[in-house]
C-alpha cells in the first residue's frame, strides 16, 4: 500500500489536534506504520494550526508534502484557502462552512477572500459541510469537528467499527455519546 | 508481549528516562520541550519539578547525579543558554549518577525568539550530543545516553528538534531497569572546579573527548546503509527522515552521535561513495569538521541554514528536481493573538490609551507587540524586560522612561525577573514595572511555578507572594489591582509613572483558558444601537468582528465575558446577558 497523506488545518482551539490524536489512534488499531505531526505552542493563541498525519506499511517522513495530500480536512474556509495547494490533483477536500476572521481582517488591514469555497472546486473535489449547524442541533457546537471527521472518514480505509473504538478511547470520557452521535452523522453524510 | 503505542518525540523521550531508572527530573517549561516533563510526572518512581529556570534545573539535576542516582534535565534551546554556566563546569566534573541534558531545537522558529544550534553550544562545553530521529529512537537514545554518561563519565546532551518533539510516532514499551543507587563517595579533585582542579580535569576531558571520537565508531546508534554508491550522504536526526523520502536509492550514514564525531567511520563511508553530500538542519557543524579533514562534501553550499528541511527541498537541491507545485494562495494572515478574555489584553488596552510603551519579555503578553495593541516594543528573552527598561534609563535619565514601563509574567518574573528587579533596586532605578500574574505559566500551556502554591507533581506548596517579595526588596511602591478594572489601572499607571522611585504594579486576574470553560456571562451587540465607530474592535478581541454592513457582531461561541468591549462601547450598544 502506497503511503496516504492527511491534513488537518483550522484556527487555534478548534480542536484540530483531539482529531488528529483520534486519526492516530486508529491507524494503529488498523495496524499501519504512522507519523504524525502537529504545530503547537501559539496553537491555543488562535493561530493557523496544521496537522500531518502519514501511514502505511513504512513512513519515513513525519511531514506531507505541498501537492500530496489524499485528504484535506479543514475547520475554517480560508485555512481551506491557505493549505489547498497541498492537495493532490486527485486529492479530496472537506471543509466546515465557517468563517473565522484573523486579526489582520478585524482590523481592517487584510480582506477575507470571497468566494473561496466556489473557487476552489473548481480545481478540487469538495465537500462543504456545515458542521457548526449539526453541531448546535446536537446541542453542543464543540463536536463540529468530529462530525467533519466523519464526513472525512469515507475516504480512509478503516472500518466503522475501528472508528467508534477509537472515539471511545480518546474522547473525555463524559462526552463520549455525544461524540459518536456526531461522528455518526457526519459519516452518513456521505457515505 | 511487546507493547506498541503511538507516541510524541517527547512522550517517549520521558517514557526513556522511565525506562533507563532515572529517579529526579527537573525542566522550566519552553515550547518545544515542555510535554517531556507533563510525562514524566506520570511516572511515580521519578521525582520531578518545575525549576524557576533552566540554570537551577540543570544544578538540581547535578546535585542528584553527584548523589549517586540517574538524572535528566530538559529545556529548549534558548533555556541551555541560562544553564550553560554549570553545564560547561560538569563537563569537567562528570558524573556519579548518569547525567542527561534534553535540549528541544526549534528550526523555523515555530515559537522561539531565535533559531540557535544546541551543537555549537555543546562543542563548546565538550559535551557529547545524541540525535534521534523519530520517537522509538528518542526512547532508546535517552537509554543509551545514560549508559555512555556513566560509562565515559561525562553529562549527555540529547538534542531534538521541534518536528521530532511534535511528531508521534510507534514506540515499543519495555521494562524500567532499576537502577542500584551509586554511593556517594567524596573526591573534591573531582567536584571542586576550583582552578588547580579544573586544570587537571580539562586534561581528562580532551583524553575522554579522544576515546570517543573512537569507540563512537562502533556505537550501534551509528549506522551505515549501503545501496547506491554514486550518492553517499552523512546525516542525523530528522533530516534522515526526509533523506530516506527523497533519496531512497542513496547510501547513507546516519549518525546517533552528533559530538564529537566519529572521525574513522566518516572517513571510511566517505571514500567509499562518490558524491558526498553533508544534510544537516541550522548550522554547519558536521559540515565543517569533515571538510576541515580534507574530506570533499557539499552541504550548505546548496542547502539552506535556515528553518526546516522538507524531502521536497532535498530532491530540489540535491536531485535538481522541479517538482511542480500550485502556488500558494495569497490570503491574509492568521498570527496568534491573545485569547478572548484575556487579561492581558485588558492591561495593554490601557497602556495604549495613555500612549505608553513597554518594554516587553517572553510569554503570551509577548502579542501585545502585535496590532491592534503594538504597547510592546522589545523583546529579548526571558527576564530581560526589567533590565533593558533600567538600561534605558541609565542611558537616558528618568524622564525619559516616564511613559515606559517594563511588562512581565508571574512565571517569567520568578524565572530570571527577579535578579532583573534586584538589579534596580540596588542601582537605583526608577521605572515602573508591571507584572502581569494570570497564575500561570500561559504561554506553553499551564505549567506550575514558584508563586501558585502547587508542584508539578500536584503537591500544595507555599504559594511566593509576589508582592511580599518585592517589598522585601525594599520597594516602597507595590500595588495590586485586578487586570479588568481598568479605570483603577488607568489612575495607578498615571500616579505611579509620576514618581521618582520604583514602582512595581502588579495586575491580577487568572489566565482565561486555567478554568477551561467559558463564562457564566457573554457580550451581545444590539444592533440598532450599534454607530460602526469600531472602538469596541481597538484591544483587538478575536471573538468580535465586523458584519459586512459595518455592524459589530460577537461570536458567543468564542465570547468569555470579560466585559472589556462592553466598557469601550459608548453607545450601549453592547449589553452584558446571561449565557
Amino acid at each position: 500500500m502506497e503511503t496516504k497523506n492527511i491534513m488537518i488545518v483550522g484556527v487555534g482551539g478548534q480542536g484540530t489536534l483531539l482529531t488528529s490524536r483520534i486519526l492516530g489512534g486508529i491507524t494503529r488499531i488498523a495496524g499501519y506504520d504512522v507519523k504524525l505531526s502537529e504545530v503547537h505552542g501559539m496553537a491555543q493563541r488562535g493561530g493557523s494550526v496544521v496537522t500531518f498525519v502519514r501511514y502505511g506499511e513504512k513512513v519515513y517522513e513525519p511531514i506531507v508534502e505541498e501537492g500530496q495530500a489524499d485528504v484535506l480536512i479543514a475547520f475554517e474556509r480560508l485555512e481551506a484557502m491557505r493549505y489547498s495547494h497541498f492537495l493532490k490533483k486527485s486529492g479530496v477536500l472537506i471543509v466546515n462552512d465557517q468563517r473565522i476572521d484573523p486579526m489582520p481582517v478585524v482590523i481592517g488591514a487584510s480582506i477575507y477572500p470571497e468566494n473561496i469555497i466556489e473557487n476552489l472546486e473548481k480545481e478540487h473535489r469538495v465537500l462543504r459541510v456545515d458542521a457548526m449547524a449539526k453541531a448546535k442541533e446536537l446541542g453542543n457546537p464543540k463536536v463540529f469537528n468530529i462530525i467533519v471527521l466523519g464526513v472525512a472518514a469515507a475516504y480512509m480505509d478503516f472500518t466503522k467499527d475501528d472508528w467508534l473504538t477509537v472515539i471511545e478511547q480518546t474522547v473525555p470520557p463524559k462526552t463520549i455519546d455525544i461524540n459518536i452521535e456526531a461522528f455518526l452523522i457526519g459519516y452518513e453524510m456521505h457515505q | 508481549m511487546q507493547m506498541k503505542e503511538i507516541m510524541l518525540g517527547n512522550e517517549a523521550i520521558a517514557r526513556g528516562a522511565y525506562e533507563a531508572g532515572v529517579k529526579v527530573s527537573a525542566a522550566y517549561p519552553g515550547t518545544p520541550s515542555t510535554e517531556i516533563s507533563e510525562n514524566i510526572v506520570k511516572y511515580k518512581e521519578i521525582y520531578s519539578e518545575w525549576s524557576p529556570n533552566e540554570k537551577v534545573a540543570m544544578e538540581v539535576a547535578i546535585g542528584a547525579s553527584i548523589s549517586g542516582v540517574r538524572a535528566l534535565a530538559s529545556m529548549k534551546h534558548v533555556g541551555v543558554n541560562v544553564a550553560a554556566d554549570p553545564l560547561f563546569t560538569i563537563s569537567y566534573a562528570g558524573v556519579n549518577g548518569g547525567l542527561v541534558l534534553v535540549a528541544a531545537d526549534d528550526p523555523g522558529l515555530y515559537s522561539s525568539q531565535n533559531e540557535q544550534d544546541t551543537r555549537m553550544v555543546a562543542r563548546a562545553a565538550q559535551v557529547p550530543v545524541l540525535e534521534p530521529s523519530d520517537s522509538e529512537e528518542a526512547k532508546e537514545f535517552v537509554k543509551f545516553a545514560f549508559d555512555m554518561s556513566e560509562k565515559y563519565d561525562t553529562p549527555v546532551i540529547v538534542r531534538t528538534t521541534t518536528r521530532l518533539s511534535h511528531s508521534q510516532g510507534m514506540v515499543n514499551l519495555c521494562n524500567r531497569i532499576e537502577v542500584e543507587d551509586k554511593a556517594y563517595i567524596g573526591n573534591p579533585a573531582k567536584n571542586v572546579m576550583m582552578p588547580g582542579n579544573a586544570k587537571v580535569r580539562h586534561l581528562v576531558v580532551e583524553a575522554r573527548t579522544k576515546q570517543m571520537i573512537e569507540e563512537g565508531c562502533d556505537f550501534p546508534i551509528n549506522q551505515m546503509e549501503y545501496k547506491d554508491k554514486s550518492i553517499g550522504v552523512i546525516t542525523s536526526g530528522i533530516p534522515y527522515q526526509y533523506v530516506k523520502e527523497a533519496l531512497p536509492e542513496a547510501s547513507v550514514l546516519k549518525l546517533g552521535m552528533v559530538n564529537p564525531l566519529p572521525r574513522k567511520l566518516i572517513e571510511e563511508f566517505a571514500a567509499s561513495v562518490e558524491n558526498l553530500y553533508i544534510v544537516e538542519e541550522l548550522d554547519p557543524v558536521i559540515e565543517e569538521q569533515v571538510k576541515s579533514w580534507g574530506i570533499k562534501a557539499i552541504g550548505k553550499e546548496i542547502l539552506t541554514v535556515q528553518g526546516e528541511y522538507s524531502a521536497n527541498l532535498l530532491r530540489k537541491a540535491i536531485k535538481k528536481e522541479e517538482i511542480e507545485i500550485k502556488p500558494v494562495a495569497q490570503v491574509p494572515n492568521r498570527p496568534p493573538v491573545l485569547c478572548p478574555g484575556c487579561p492581558h489584553r485588558s492591561v495593554f488596552s490601557v497602556l495604549k490609551k495613555l500612549g505608553i510603551h513597554a518594554a516587553g519579555d517572553i510569554g503570551c503578553y509577548t502579542l501585545g507587540a502585535v496590532a491592534p495593541l503594538n504597547v510592546v516594543d522589545t523583546t529579548v528573552c526571558m527576564g530581560a524586560s526589567i533590565s533593558t527598561l533600567h538600561g534605558m534609563e541609565k542611558a537616558k535619565g528618568k524622564e525619559y522612561i516616564k511613559n515606559w514601563v517594563a511588562v512581565i509574567g508571574d512565571s517569567t518574573f520568578m524565572h530570571t525577573g527577579i535578579n532583573s528587579l534586584i538589579n534596580m533596586v540596588y542601582n537605583k532605578g526608577t521605572g515602573t514595572v508591571m507584572i502581569l500574574d494570570n497564575s500561570t505559566t500561559g504561554m506553553t500551556g499551564h505549567q506550575d511555578h514558584a508563586a501558585t502554591g502547587k508542584t508539578l507533581m500536584g503537591e500544595e506548596t507555599i504559594a511566593i507572594s509576589i508582592p511580599d517579595l518585592c517589598r522585601s526588596l525594599g520597594i516602597h511602591n507595590v500595588i495590586e489591582v485586578n487586570a479588568f478594572d481598568t479605570k483603577a489601572l488607568e489612575k495607578i499607571v498615571k500616579e505611579e509613572l509620576r514618581k521618582d522611585e520604583i514602582s512595581v504594579i502588579i495586575t491580577k486576574a487568572p489566565c482565561v483558558l486555567l478554568s477551561k470553560k467559558l463564562s457564566d456571562t457573554q457580550c451581545n451587540v444590539v444592533s440598532i444601537k450599534c454607530k460602526k465607530c469600531g472602538m469596541c474592535l481597538k484591544p483587538g478581541c478575536p471573538a468580535i468582528t465586523k458584519k459586512e454592513d459595518g455592524i459589530t457582531v460577537i461570536n458567543e461561541t468564542m465570547c468569555n465575558g470579560c466585559n472589556l468591549c462592553f466598557e469601550q462601547c459608548k453607545f450601549g450598544a453592547i449589553e452584558k446577558m446571561g449565557r
